[in-house]
């Protein structure tokens, strides 16, 4: 049973390991390593880059080994609107206020799902947005402004 | 006799209005996660830190704990309702909890549930209380070298036993250390890793990670693999046991407390390993083991008792030592730091509220998990009707709010967003990020008394091993890995852990 490279489970999380401690390691070069004594800023971080890449390279050798295959499906739009919607919420909050930012946040997040019925989300977002603000600006107190003028 | 006198005192602090409210507010909001598929409790109590700022810390934990055992309750309220585990650590319930239900019997395998959990939460309080006190005695009396070693044993053992590749757990560890490097070097003022964002001078904030990786992680992971949830659900039937089924339960309700004491006080061993290898030795002691699978009423006792009984002990280690023996634990630790507490030995002494009064209030709070829930299960399970395309908008309105409000800082926001890129990433990998918490919690403190220990010791890392008790721990962690790399126990391990 042979996988090809870029399906294979084990050698892919041994890269990523390998390549953030060798970035972490590279990184820490500028930090003073000091000694045993005097542990610099540099001598944990070197430590642990060390390894990650120690582990790193283990798991690659044990991928190539016995080519275990990446499972489970990751839907795409998920993967991307998730995030998106998070990102659209921090620029808003900063210059457009909290009503805004939120109805954002709902209305893309909830695109992310399989089934989207626009009349049932526009009702939701009305219900998470009131709910919000009722609970966090007016019950926590928190000092978000509700709309900002462009 | 100082052990009453302890838990009159928490029990006066845990009776009082507010504790008693956040208590109830606690298990409350816990019971729904629990009943919901999809929200675990990690993300939940994850996604709520940011709301516990302006409480007092007493009452702030006590909300969180009572978040932790009532979401494991409510997951066994549906896999016997409806065969629909809340929690993984449920699965096992199932199995039989929900052949009584089919056959009329789901009240009584409810109330089943429930008594054996409470006898098991209550033997757990006492035992917290009792060995709660010497163990941070003695803790008081580690130096640097036996804190690094202890940690480095918790940190070892909790990658063995988590679930997956021990290789990849470990390695998790490993970079859960590295993240906690993000940030200002206490001892040089060094920034490390900060990009120049000044934002992660600080270091990336607990909230952060634990939000993006669990919460918005497990959304997408969700989303990816939508199951079709048919709801059927079985009549509840009368409550009441009968004599027989109570004597049929009792062994296996002790068994179960004992079981779940023991594997809960060992990190990493997870809620599922208890109930699996509880439900295992019940059908190996059973006189008629073909019972099991048609609804006995051991296999519904025995592994709820040994999930609340493992899920309680493991506050031993976190409220003693500081030491996180789960995911969950390290949220709790995450939630003792944001309100300004340094975790550890000296908890017990500086906090005394704080440790008795939570410790009473898990009675407390299984008390009330009682009383509140067998008459209000038709409510949850109206609940289980509702679609996961409304609920997760409103769980990320919580992430977005609760990591927002932390520092009012559309950064933290973004960082999120990564961790969840992050965290779907890792778990196609195999690579579970539980572990990584683990090592992120304790990385600041891990260098820091690595740091010290060398300077007490003249540069000299020999000081781990020559002092006895910092020995012992590094030989304990020695000896779990040598066991756990033979290949009889390997094997063992991967059919347990799946």
């Amino acid at each position: 049973m042979k996988t090809e490279l870029r399906a294979n489970k084990d050698f892919w999380a041994g890269m990523m390991l390998v390549a953030i401690g060798a970035a972490g390691m590279f990184i820490a070069q500028d930090y003073r390593f000091g000694s045993a004594l005097r542990m610099g800023p540099g001598f944990f971080p070197t430590i642990l880059g060390g390894m990650l890449i120690a582990f790193g390279v283990c798991i690659v050798a044990v991928g190539l080994r016995q080519g275990e295959r990446i499972q489970g499906k990751v839907s795409l739009r998920a993967l991307l609107l998730l995030p998106v919607s998070l990102i659209l919420f921090g620029i808003l909050m900063e210059r457009a206020g909290f009503i805004p930012a939120l109805a954002a946040l709902v209305l893309v997040a909830a695109a992310s799902g399989r089934e989207f019925r626009f009349l049932e989300v526009l009702v939701l977002t009305v219900i998470l947005t009131v709910a919000s603000v009722a609970m966090f600006i007016w019950g926590l107190g928190l000092p978000y402004p509700l709309i900002k003028g462009f | 006799m100082e052990l009453f006198h302890n838990l009159i005192f928490g029990f006066g602090v845990a009776l009082s209005l507010q504790n008693l409210l956040y208590c109830f507010i606690g298990v409350l909001v816990g019971t729904l996660i629990g009943v919901l598929p999809g929200i675990g409790p990690m993300a939940t109590i994850a996604m709520l830190l940011p709301l516990t700022y302006g409480v007092p810390p007493v009452a702030a934990m006590i909300m969180l704990a009572g978040i932790y055992y009532g979401a494991m309750y409510g997951g066994s309220t549906t896999s016997i309702l409806v065969n629909l585990p809340g929690e993984t650590a449920s699965v096992v319930t199932c199995i039989d909890g929900y052949q009584m239900a089919r056959q009329g019997r789901a009240g009584v395998a409810l109330a089943i549930a429930a008594l054996g959990s409470f006898f098991a939460g209550t033997v757990c309080t006492m035992i917290v209380a009792m060995f709660g006190p010497p163990l941070a005695q003695v803790a008081l009396e580690f130096g640097s070298p036996e804190y690094f070693s202890l940690m480095l044993m918790g940190l070892v053992t909790a990658a063995v036993l988590a679930q997956g590749d021990m290789l990849k757990s470990l390695a998790m560890v490993v970079l859960g250390l590295m993240l906690g490097i993000v940030g200002s070097d206490v001892d040089s003022g060094v920034k490390r890793f900060c990009f120049g964002f000044y934002e992660l001078a600080d270091g990336i904030g607990f909230v952060i990670i634990a939000v993006g990786v669990f919460a918005v992680g497990e959304i997408i992971s969700n989303l990816s693999d939508p199951e079709e949830r048919v709801v059927f659900t079985s009549k509840v039937g009368s409550l009441y046991p009968t004599r027989e089924d109570i004597k049929k339960s009792i062994a296996p309700v002790l068994r179960g407390t004992g079981l779940g004491i023991f594997l809960g006080i060992l990190p990493g061993t997870t809620p599922s390993i208890a109930t699996f290898a509880s439900y295992m030795i019940e059908k190996k002691v059973a006189k008629d083991p073909s019972r099991f699978g048609h609804g006995a009423i051991e296999g519904v006792a025995a592994p709820e008792a040994a999930n609340n009984a493992d899920a309680q002990c493991k506050f031993i280690p976190m409220l003693t030592l500081g030491i996180p023996a789960s995911g969950t634990m390290a949220l709790m630790l995450g939630a003792l730091m944001i309100q300004g507490i340094t975790p550890g030995p000296g908890v017990m002494t500086q906090k005394p509220d704080l440790f008795w009064g939570m410790i009473a209030s898990m009675w407390i709070g299984n008390l009330m998990l009682i009383i509140l829930n067998l008459p209000l299960i038709g409510m949850w399970v109206s609940l289980l009707k509702v679609p996961y395309r409304l609920l997760f908008p409103a769980i990320m309105v919580f992430s977005a709010i609760g990591i927002y409000s932390t520092n009012n800082a559309s950064f933290d926001i973004y960082l999120a967003a990564i961790f969840g890129i992050l965290g779907i990433a890792w778990r196609l990998l195999g690579c579970s990020p539980v572990p990584m918490l683990l090592g992120f919690v304790l990385g600041p403190m891990m260098e820091e008394n690595l740091r010290r220990a060398l300077q007490v010791s003249d540069g000299d890392p020999s000081v781990f091993l020559t002092r006895p008790i910092s020995l012992a721990f590094i030989v304990v962690s020695a000896l779990i890995l040598v066991i756990m790399t033979l290949p009889a126990v390997k094997k063992r391990r991967a059919d347990i852990t799946g």
